[in-house]
């Protein structure tokens, strides 16, 4: 059991891999994470003795990571919506804000399909 | 591709002109520009612009957080309405 940056608790899997459980930590930085920390890639979390665990922390710290990094993409958001530009109406009207099509697909941005009933039939 | 550094960001020059003209002359007048590709540098923040859509000039105050940004994003060139019958059945 190990608690890093707050609530998780990567379960029994090699280091690497369970420090990308954090949000905001992805392979290249757990790589970074373990190096700077001096502890093996492949020993499972559950070997860590406390003080590997403290020097993973520290150097986890050093990110913004979790609960910070969301408000901070979330604060994002909200600046384009708040001043009204292209991306920020975009992000209000839940579609896609790059220019990709919206006939078909984006179904990411536009959530399940809504059928709309009593549709003309095209061409008759 | 972002544009490189050593061009600065692109304002277009007649655009550039009037709004050193009215920042100089201190009156706070509507600036009409077509120049949507113009990036908003610092010297905008507080000017009111209106941006070209293609049918109408929409007015743009611009704020501090809009530097950076392009002209033409505030100025929108698309105006969806809704589907048809998309109305009726919010109704029932």
């Amino acid at each position: 059991m190990a608690r890093i940056a707050g609530i998780d608790i990567p379960k029994q899997k090699r280091g690497v891999i369970a420090l990308t459980y954090i949000f905001g930590i992805g392979r290249s930085r757990a790589k970074e994470i373990l190096a700077k920390a001096e502890v093996s890639e492949d020993t499972k979390v559950s070997d860590w003795d406390d003080d590997e665990i403290g020097r993973i922390r520290t150097q986890a710290s050093s990110y913004t990571i979790e609960g910070e990094l969301r408000s901070e993409t979330q604060l994002n958001i909200k600046r384009l919506m708040d001043i009204g530009c292209y991306r920020g109406i975009r992000h209000r009207s839940g579609l896609p804000l790059r220019g990709q099509r919206t006939k078909n697909n984006s179904r990411t941005r536009k959530g399940k399909r809504k059928t709309v009933a009593n549709k003309k039939k095209a061409t008759k | 591709m972002a544009r490189s550094l050593k061009k600065g960001p692109y304002v277009h020059y007649s655009l550039e002109k009037k709004i050193q003209q009215t920042a100089a002359s201190g009156k706070k007048s509507v600036i009409k520009t077509w120049s949507r590709a113009s990036m908003i540098t610092p010297d905008f923040v507080g000017l009111t612009i209106a941006v070209h859509n293609g049918r109408q000039f929409v007015p743009v105050f611009i704020t501090e957080n809009m530097v950076g940004h392009k002209l033409g994003e505030f100025s929108p060139t698309r105006s969806f309405r809704g589907h048809a019958g998309a109305r009726n059945k919010g109704k029932k």
